[in-house]
């Protein structure tokens, strides 16, 4: 017991004067290179691992390199080529028309009490009623063709692209808007020099959740009422039994939504370029 | 020169039986006051003693107050506040042009900046600098417009005290140079005595001491001639011997 103590003591003493030196860090440090791939690698290298060493059942869990043989031959084939065309092009369409509303009301409700008395409440209702329950009404209205898919799309896109450039158009703070009176800034110019850059911020927030939310009314749409495209490629592939194509159909949906996502993200980065200086 | 001796003699700011109230407290009591063109005047007072809010009306930015009374201002009118109020997406010279638009306008914000020793932090983003640095792009923005009147609520409040000390000697020759008026808010009376040449303090929504301080600048705060106006301003702001 004597001879623990003795020997506990130096290292107290060492770990006292060492706190004193440095406080314990509580940030996590520095990012690991490439941290982003790190997880979807391993789970890849996993699958491959336990493809290989006949531990799933190929007919439920194919091999990734049987996908990947597989995505060569529907490419070959043009078939895929042609699923994804319509694919992007839908909820290329439907993300335009989508962030347009978007913005063009928030900027009416934001900048107007008369539009935001019109518009606000409304949008709100909108929000609180599933957008994917519409589905039924809108082929009633649209037909089961292109449009009633676009505009759902739409629909689930500027919902909250409206809904964060709304609330910050309306949290520009009431300091900016006193020293745009005090420079005599025109309403056209307090606009477009401080409204705009303001809600720049909210506005990003709303446009990465649209991104995501197109393809997500895709996958949906597509896996109900279609005649093409990769959700139609897979709803076929699932009264087949062959789940490879499915599988390349998830690969191609993951690879949009991770691109789109990157490519928002980049904009951001270079238009709130401002910003960089307070998270660096 | 005619022009300049009347600009000399007719004040620059005017006030007349001046009132404001929100929601039913008086907070300007039918204030009469002139502040002759070219003045620098300091405005003391306790807080909650109404001299944001005279300074507010000066500046025209009262539009919900309710009240009564004259007031006559300049046409160009500047504001310096507490905080240095520069837009964050903007970079410095941007905000310095807010509001200015011509041809020379960037050469004039690169001079302004240039006076109050900014020269090269053009291109800062407003986060990059520190807080005295704000506060001087924040004058060269209310310089650059080149203001007859210049209206400061409590500019150097938040700055430490040596930045306020060299605050201080650069907004006096700003003063010296450009010559507009001046309207001081603040609460720090060595401030207004080393600044100012008439100290006025506001007590109750009425001017309770209109001091003119007629001393040579620079005025340094060891200068114990100064002491006697620090007095009478102390005791006019209900500060005694004992609470010192």
């Amino acid at each position: 017991m004597t001879t623990t103590t003795t020997t506990a003591a130096p290292v107290t003493a060492q770990e006292e004067s060492h706190r004193v030196r440095r406080r314990r860090g509580l940030s996590p440090g520095k990012r690991l290179p490439a941290s982003r791939l790190i997880g979807p690698a391993l789970v890849v290298a996993l699958w491959a691992v336990a493809s290989a060493a006949g531990q799933l059942d190929p007919g439920a869990i194919p091999a990734p390199w049987t996908v990947l043989r597989t995505a060569g031959h529907l490419w070959t084939a043009g078939t895929l080529r042609t699923d994804i065309l319509t694919s992007l092009e839908r909820a290329g369409y439907g993300f335009a028309i989508g962030l347009t509303a978007g913005v063009a009301l928030a900027l009416a409700a934001g900048l107007s009490r008369v539009g935001e008395a019109l518009i606000d409440g409304t949008v709100q209702l909108n929000r609180a009623i599933p957008t994917l329950g519409l589905i039924p009404l809108f082929i009633l209205w649209l037909g089961i063709g292109e449009t009633f898919k676009i505009a759902i799309i739409a629909i689930v896109v500027y919902i909250p692209i409206y809904l964060n450039t709304h609330a910050a158009l309306s949290g520009i703070d009431s300091r900016f808007v006193e020293l745009a009176e005090v420079q005599g800034l025109s309403r056209w110019a307090f606009i477009r020099q401080i409204v705009i850059p303001g809600a720049l911020p909210g506005f990003f927030v709303g446009l990465r959740l649209g991104v995501t939310g197109s393809w997500l009314g895709l996958v949906v749409l597509e896996q109900i009422n279609a005649t093409s495209g990769l959700g139609y490629m897979m709803f076929q592939a699932q009264n087949y039994g062959q789940s490879d194509v499915i599988l390349v159909g998830l690969l191609v949906y993951g690879v949009f939504g991770l691109i789109s996502d990157s490519a928002v993200r980049l904009i951001e980065r270079r238009v709130l370029s401002w910003r960089r200086t307070l998270s660096s | 020169m005619a022009p300049h001796t009347e600009q000399l003699t007719r004040p620059a700011v005017q006030l007349r039986g001046l009132t404001r109230s929100f929601e039913g407290r008086t907070v300007l009591d039918g204030i009469d006051l002139d502040l002759p063109a070219g003045q620098f005047t300091a405005l003391l007072g306790h807080s909650g003693s109404g001299k944001s809010t005279l300074l507010r009306a000066v500046a025209g930015l009262d539009h919900k107050v309710a009240g009564s009374g004259q007031l006559s201002a300049p046409e160009r009118v500047s504001v310096v506040f507490q905080d240095s109020r520069l837009l964050p997406w903007r970079r410095v010279l941007a905000n310095v042009l807010l509001g200015l638009d011509g041809k020379d306008a960037e050469r004039k914000g690169r001079e302004a900046l240039a006076e109050v020793g900014l020269k090269g932090r053009e291109r800062a983003w407003p986060n990059e600098l520190s807080g005295g640095e704000a506060q001087r792009a924040a004058l060269a923005r209310s310089l650059v417009r080149e203001p007859e009147l210049l209206l400061a609520d409590e500019p150097f409040g938040a700055l430490d005290a040596l930045t306020r000390i060299r605050m201080h000697t650069l907004l006096r020759e700003l003063w010296e140079r450009h010559r507009p008026s001046v309207l001081l808010v603040t609460h720090d009376v060595d401030e207004a005595i080393v600044l100012a040449d008439r100290v006025l303090v506001l007590d109750q929504g009425r001017v309770g001491l209109d001091l003119t301080i007629d001393r040579p600048h620079p005025r340094s705060y060891r200068d114990p001639l100064l002491g006697d106006y620090r007095e009478r301003l102390l005791t006019a702001l209900g500060v005694t011997e004992d609470h010192k």
